[in-house]
């Protein structure tokens, strides 16, 4: 096993002249476990790293890849890249990260966890194994499970670069899923349920299973409510994945190329009163806790929005620099086979007073939206526009009532920021780049029958 | 990429413990991608991944490791490491014999990597130029040229060796229009198996053209109805609500998971008689098109529904295998470290009969859809989502103003039963599939059609 950083080290110490170099290397190893019917499916236990070489010489910027830390393969990136940066228009903002941009505290996270490497295959095959037996068992109107998965990863990278910066994180994730099937077979619903953690210890079967089930069973008898305008409870799920779009609308990237609702609205008020949303990734309870970013700069919470108002966006080193106001450690990349970007990785809104029930009970007659589909073609954080799928319940009374599907809810981000009308104090973190919580939106375009 | 006999060594030492079925699959994949945005050439790109999967098959379970070290050592370790996950069973092949069969990698006329990269960056500007020039409120272009050149070798414990050289071209541009309604966004994406030549069938400055006209169209259109309607789909613009509608569903493996709301229903009537869909992976130079999929069997044309009865699902070759039928050639993965599943290709809908300006002439009011986004499908449901990016009213029995972007949602039996008038053009589009997290090359085609009834999801009253 190569030492990554030291290998991250000698890529970009090859800088010569004017030039400079930014080695970024990744290394993973992996279980898939898939289960089906009291079988396993399929299991997939593997490992990969590769490398991802930025040059940069006299602002034209050049990027190559490889799939393995092999001499040669790295070799042949390094001399890619520098053949790729020669055709690149040169931009004075285009940089590598500096030691100035490094300066800052360093959040003290723990991310490894090593029970999540060292238990074994058998272990992690009989948890799934349960997951899939739970689901079944939580209710009698769940007629199988399509499938129920463990996955677990152990990430470790090094990023180093010829103007001196040179970090190294690791982390270990882990899940176990299920997704339940209910119903008769001419009335079918399917529901997700899942638990995830750093540490294997951290999984909680029982969970997954029951909101699978739940979730399933809770929709069975659904029909197509008829089209007209109510006030929209959102899941936890759902609140997760609306935070997702807000925040790449918020990355430095979109807003400088004027790709993003937000261009130009900086200091205005951009959500109702009361609404504030952070970007955290110090926090170690966010999935996307990290210490530094994707160009080795220490991470720090950024306020994004605060009581209702934009405070501001999130900037990589280069984007930091076009628009004046530095980096704020929000570099992402994909992967080491893509350049950095910017993005956020542990979104939250400062969750209210409200309990769930609370929220249901003021809500009156109101759609909850249990899950959404489409929501990569039906919104646009250019445009703002806003329309998806929905499986939910209708809410009266406090309560959940009928359920209801093929239909959809349509607006606009901006105006959805406007109608945010109470946040939930349910606050959870989920993977995926965001925490959720139950929230309670005005009035909502509901197109039916 | 590597010799017989090591195959043949690495595929004995798969099932020197048990197993009913071991494969090695190895690919050597390079990228080189290009984009202009913002006004300059902002990167250049250029990707190398090569390594190798080893898959054991005993009984219902399937065990896969994934190396990226192609020496003997290195596909030793992968083969032990799948040989355990499948589990131990005592017996087993001792010996497999290798046949290559030949096979016919669709012809290459200018290799990608033959072109300089300065000609690439050319293409670029000339798009950026392009578009700027439609109109003063595009206020930004995005365009980019990828390219990739895939080389697949598979090897299997049945005695096959099959190798092919996959290349793609694809050349995308995405314009933002400002004007008093706020920004729009229009995208134009076309992408073919084929080579370098791919430019002398798509003109770059075209491509600009019809972003920054969607854009621009987009930037006049007024909010879309909300409830249910007659949908109208311009030929190409709407292939995808059948990839997702009724492609998913007929996917064998979702089919055995009970997750499909087709499971034992072939040679029913599903859909309208005026639906034909196959998928068709031999179709020359489009998007979903290869020699052999990624198990090694030729890529066939397979008739999916018949005058709108149910003909059969898409077949792999783990799932062909228990029925003891022949694979349908469509076995895919993403790369070589994941498990290929049953996957479409180019998926169509054939040409009818009727003229597309009669289909919108009889229609008294609806939607008529000239792009399309993607969608997203519950197999099990039936339920399915389709984005489209460029709409406009039909009124009247024509075509009248844009309508901004809006999902549609349906289920797909019911979909296929509504489809009641189907033109006799047709245009396919390229995209990607992300089934399970994996995305893979894909195109979808349909002639003008008519959907009676759907649900457009805007927030306009009606």
């Amino acid at each position: 096993m190569p030492d990554l950083l030291a290998l991250a080290r000698r890529i970009a110490g090859q800088a010569t002249g004017d030039e400079q170099i930014e080695a970024y290397i990744s290394r993973t190893r992996e279980t898939d476990i898939k289960v089906h019917g009291g079988k396993v499916e399929s299991l997939v236990v593997a490992g990969r790293s590769g490398v991802g070489v930025r040059v940069l010489v006299g602002g034209r910027q050049g990027f190559a890849w490889g799939g393995s830390l092999d001499p040669d393969v790295v070799e042949e990136a390094v001399d890619e890249a520098r053949d790729n940066a020669a055709f690149a228009t040169p931009d004075e903002f285009q940089a590598i990260a500096s030691l100035d941009d490094c300066a800052g505290a360093v959040a003290p996270l723990e991310l490894w966890r090593d029970d999540t490497t060292t238990t074994s295959t058998e272990d992690k095959v009989a948890l799934a194994l349960r997951a899939e037996a739970a689901t079944l068992a939580a209710d009698d109107r769940v007629r199988s499970v399509e499938s129920a998965a463990y996955g677990d990863a152990a990430i470790e990278s090094a990023i180093a670069n010829s103007l001196g910066v040179h970090v190294t994180t690791q982390r270990t994730t882990c899940s176990v899923t299920s997704f339940a099937l209910a119903g008769d077979g001419v009335d079918t619903r399917t529901g997700y349920g899942f638990s995830a953690g750093r540490a294997f210890a951290d999984l909680d079967v029982e969970v997954a299973a029951r909101d699978a089930a739940d979730r399933a069973v809770r929709l069975l008898g659904a029909t197509q409510p008829r089209t007209r305008r109510l006030p929209i409870v959102f899941d936890p799920l759902v609140t997760r994945s609306l935070l997702v779009v807000i925040g790449a609308a918020l990355g430095g990237e979109a807003v400088m190329k004027g790709r993003s609702m937000f261009v130009g609205r900086d200091g205005e008020p951009v959500a109702a009163p009361g609404v504030t949303l952070v970007d955290d990734p110090t926090n170690d309870e966010a999935f996307g806790a990290t210490p530094y970013d994707a160009e080795g700069v220490p991470t720090r919470r950024v306020e994004l929005i605060v009581d209702g108002v934009l405070r501001g966006f999130l900037h990589n080193v280069a984007t930091g620099r076009r628009s004046g106001c530095g980096t704020t450690g929000s570099a992402v990349r994909g992967g080491y086979a893509s350049t950095p970007g910017t993005g956020a990785r542990a979104l939250t809104l400062v969750p209210g007073a409200a309990s769930p029930a609370e929220i249901l009970a003021g809500a009156g007659e109101a759609l909850y939206v249990q899950s959404v589909s489409g929501l990569h073609s039906g919104t646009n954080p250019v445009s703002g526009d806003f329309s998806v799928g929905v499986d939910g319940l209708m809410v009266r009374d406090g309560a959940f009532a009928e359920p209801v599907r093929e239909l959809t809810v349509a607006s606009t981000l901006p105006r959805m920021l406007q109608d945010v009308v109470q946040v939930g104090a349910d606050l959870t973190w989920l993977p995926g780049g965001a925490a959720g919580m139950t929230l309670l939106l005005g009035e909502m375009a509901v197109s039916g029958s | 990429m590597i010799e017989p006999d090591l195959l043949e060594r690495t595929l004995c030492r798969a099932l020197r413990n048990g197993g009913d079925f071991a494969e090695v699959f190895a690919e050597d994949r390079r990228s080189s991608s290009a984009r202009f945005d913002d006004g300059r050439v902002e990167e250049l790109v250029s990707g190398r991944a090569r390594g190798a999967g080893v898959r054991v098959v005993r009984g219902d379970t399937t065990g896969y490791a994934h190396t990226a070290d192609l020496s003997e050592a290195g596909l030793r370790d992968a083969a032990d490491a799948a040989a355990a996950a499948a589990r131990d069973g005592g017996g087993g092949a001792t010996a497999v014999a290798l046949e290559a069969r030949p096979t016919a990698p669709h012809e290459i006329l200018v290799p990608p990597e033959s072109v300089s990269k300065a000609r690439k960056v050319e293409l670029l500007r000339s798009a950026d130029a392009a578009a700027r020039e439609r109109s003063d409120t595009i206020s930004q272009v995005s365009a980019a040229y990828a390219d990739g050149r895939r080389r697949i070798l598979v090897a299997n414990s049945e005695g096959l060796l099959a190798e092919d050289d996959q290349v793609r071209t694809r050349f995308t541009v995405q314009c933002v229009a400002v004007g008093d309604t706020g920004k729009q966004t229009g995208t134009e994406s076309p992408g073919r198996t084929m080579g370098f030549e791919l430019f002398d069938e798509i003109d770059p400055e075209q491509v600009a053209t019809t972003a920054a006209d969607r854009a621009l169209t987009m930037l006049r259109a007024r909010p879309a109805p909300s409830g249910k309607m007659p949908v109208v789909l311009r030929r190409g613009a709407g292939g995808v609500l059948f990839h997702e509608a009724c492609g998913h569903g007929l996917e064998s493996d979702l089919v055995g998971r009970d997750a499909s709301v087709f499971r034992g229903r072939v040679g029913e009537q599903v859909a309208s008689p005026l639906v034909t869909i196959v998928d068709d992976g031999t179709y020359s130079r489009e998007w979903g098109t290869y020699a052999i999929d990624d198990e090694g069997s030729p890529a066939q044309r397979n008739v999916l529904i018949e005058d709108g009865v149910l003909t059969d699902y898409l077949w792999d070759l783990t799932r062909a295998r228990t029925q003891g039928r022949e694979s349908g050639g469509n076995g895919r993965r993403e790369t070589y470290r994941d498990l290929p599943m049953v996957r479409m290709t180019n998926t169509y809908l054939l040409a009818g009969s009727e003229d597309p300006d009669d289909i919108v002439a009889r229609t008294e009011r609806g939607i008529y859809c000239a792009a399309l986004g993607g969608g997203q499908v519950n197999t099990a449901t039936g339920d399915f989502v389709f984005g489209v990016t460029e709409a406009y009213l039909i009124e009247n029995g024509e075509i009248t103003e844009p309508v901004r972007a809006a999902q549609l949602i349906g289920n797909g039996p019911e979909t296929l039963r509504l489809v009641d008038a189907v033109g006799n053009d047709f245009d396919t589009w390229a995209g990607t599939c992300g089934k399970d997290g994996q995305g893979v090359p894909v195109s979808a085609g349909q002639p003008t059609l008519r959907v009676a009834e759907l649900t457009v999801g805007g927030t306009a009253d009606t």
